[in-house]
């Protein structure tokens, strides 16, 4: 346990340092997801006028949580950029010749791309608040809706390093990251699901990423919130993705 | 043929064929700003439903956006693609041949403005398919693309601008999410005057690229608006004379340093 700890603690303080001394990797992971915060949640505000919008606490509480999630699955996605480009510059193979528990590399990754994303999570916060955004719902909701946004973190970042690990390039950005866009955007990202037209209505209500926006829009105004499903999901696309990553870092260690 | 015309035609064959054998290089910057498109026009529907919208359909609305975002992605490619001539030295072999300065450029724009040409059609051709009106008729058409042409050349030759004075392909790639900022700050989603918040509709009224979005869109949903297509025009007119006369100078500069 001890070496797992150790192999944790130095993968994730390389990867927040490397990020945090690097303004290349840092700006874009602050600046675009409030970017998309002040686009959608200013420029789209009148959406919430439109006729059947009932959301209590407002469209910029509405968009916030969108920006929120979205924010903490890119977090997970741009890890597993690193992770890719640990590859291809040979460092990870260092690494795995060197670390004495390999999954603490990955356990490492993961709590680098969380404190990445609670970074990015506290930003956006600030920017709401002052902004005005109508908070409704309580203490205990809001410490909701921040599990719900490191767990969609922790699907992310090991659904991008378990692609990662397998195609071992950069190259492999657009896999990682086209997917997450899609199932992001395939939600009701503008107006409630029951304003939903066409064929994204449809997919909206079989994607899984649905469920997670609706209950985190549910915990910032107080409204009535099914935990069980909520969590349930996130817990499970985690544990899901948690699977799929480990089988990469067995994938990797295969292809030596 | 001159021998400007055929150092042009070489040039533009390059750009081209560069493009071809990289399939990333046009398939995404195409496919891209349509699955945008699709999202947009489901998700955004009910946004038809605000008092004042000028249109029934969020698809007249929206089929200006995949226009000037494919325009982007073509200047993130120029300028990539420019940048990493300077990078691999291409550029400076190409200085001691008598290929003249204008061609280079030329050819590196008509490359990118034969690939928004093609975008632009499929994204047309995607819309009259899922029940795009076009109330400007076929002469409305051909003037679309007129603009979207122009746009496309303003952006190109920003993007070369970018990476000439860089001679960086990452440094473009850092630069584009700043003009993401530009095409998201603007009336892109929504009529300026159904824009809310009195700061972002400040913005938007500032930002060029509103005058682009507003000048393809009064073909689509108005007609003939004489205001709108001249504002349409001349912005990416200026843009582009800025564009192509920074690519110019940064070219002249960075074959001078040779």
């Amino acid at each position: 346990m001890r070496r797992f700890l150790d192999v944790t603690y130095g993968v994730a303080y390389r990867s927040t340092k490397k990020v945090a001394v690097n303004p290349q990797l840092l700006l874009p992971s602050l600046i675009f997801p409030l970017f998309f915060f002040v686009a959608f949640a200013g420029g789209l505000s009148s959406v919430g006028n439109v006729p059947g919008f009932d959301f209590p606490s407002g469209y910029t509480a509405f968009q916030f949580v969108f920006v929120l999630l979205q924010a903490s699955a890119f977090g997970g996605v741009f890890t597993g950029f690193g992770i890719a480009g640990d590859f291809e510059n040979g460092f990870s193979r260092r690494l795995m010749l060197a670390a004495p528990s390999r999954l603490g590399i990955l356990a490492g990754y993961a709590l680098g791309a969380m404190i990445r994303a609670a970074t990015v999570g506290v930003l956006l916060f600030v920017v709401a608040i002052i902004s005005g955004m109508q908070i409704d719902g309580s203490g205990v909701d809001l410490f909701g809706l921040v599990v719900l946004a490191l767990l969609v973190n922790l699907t992310a970042s090991m659904w991008s390093a378990g692609v990662a690990m397998r195609l071992r390039s950069i190259q492999a950005g657009p896999v990682m990251q086209l997917p997450v866009f899609l199932i992001l955007f395939l939600a009701p990202v503008y107006v409630p699901l029951d304003l939903l037209a066409g064929w994204i209505e449809a997919v909206a209500h079989i994607n899984p990423v649905t469920p997670l926006i609706e209950g985190g829009r549910d915990l910032i105004s107080g409204s009535d919130f099914q935990p069980l499903l909520v969590f349930g999901i996130a817990i499970g696309l985690g544990a899901l993705f948690l699977a799929w990553a480990v089988r990469g870092v067995r994938s990797a260690e295969r292809a030596g | 043929m001159n021998e400007l015309s055929l150092q042009t035609y070489e040039m533009a064959r390059r750009s081209i064929v560069k493009v071809l054998r990289q399939p990333a290089l046009f398939i995404f910057p195409i496919l891209f700003p349509l699955i945008m498109m699709g999202i947009n026009v489901s998700g955004l529907d009910a946004a038809t439903e605000i008092p004042g919208f000028p249109t029934d359909s969020y698809l007249d609305f929206a089929i200006a956006f995949p226009m000037v975002q494919g325009a982007l992605f073509a200047s993130i490619n120029a300028g990539s693609s420019v940048a990493r001539d300077v990078e691999t030295g291409f550029l400076n072999r190409l200085a001691l041949t008598p290929m003249q300065r204008a061609a280079m450029l030329l050819g590196l724009f008509t490359g990118e403005m034969l690939v928004a040409f093609v975008s632009t059609l499929i994204y047309l051709g995607v819309g009259f398919a899922i029940g795009l009106h076009f109330a400007s008729g076929f002469f409305g058409v051909l003037v679309l693309l007129a603009l979207s042409l122009l746009i496309a050349l303003a952006f190109a030759g920003l993007g070369a601008f970018i990476g000439l004075r860089t001679g960086s392909p990452e440094a473009v790639q850092g630069v584009f999410p700043l003009l993401f900022v530009f095409l998201f700050l603007s009336s892109s989603s929504l009529p300026r005057d159904l824009i809310e918040h009195d700061w972002f509709r400040i913005v938007a009224t500032w930002n060029p690229v509103s005058y682009l979005f507003e000048g393809l869109r009064s073909l689509i949903i108005f007609g003939w608006q004489a205001k709108e297509l001249a504002l349409g025009f001349g912005v990416a007119a200026v843009i582009a004379v800025l564009g192509v006369y920074g690519a110019t100078v940064a070219l002249r500069t960075r074959v001078a340093a040779r």
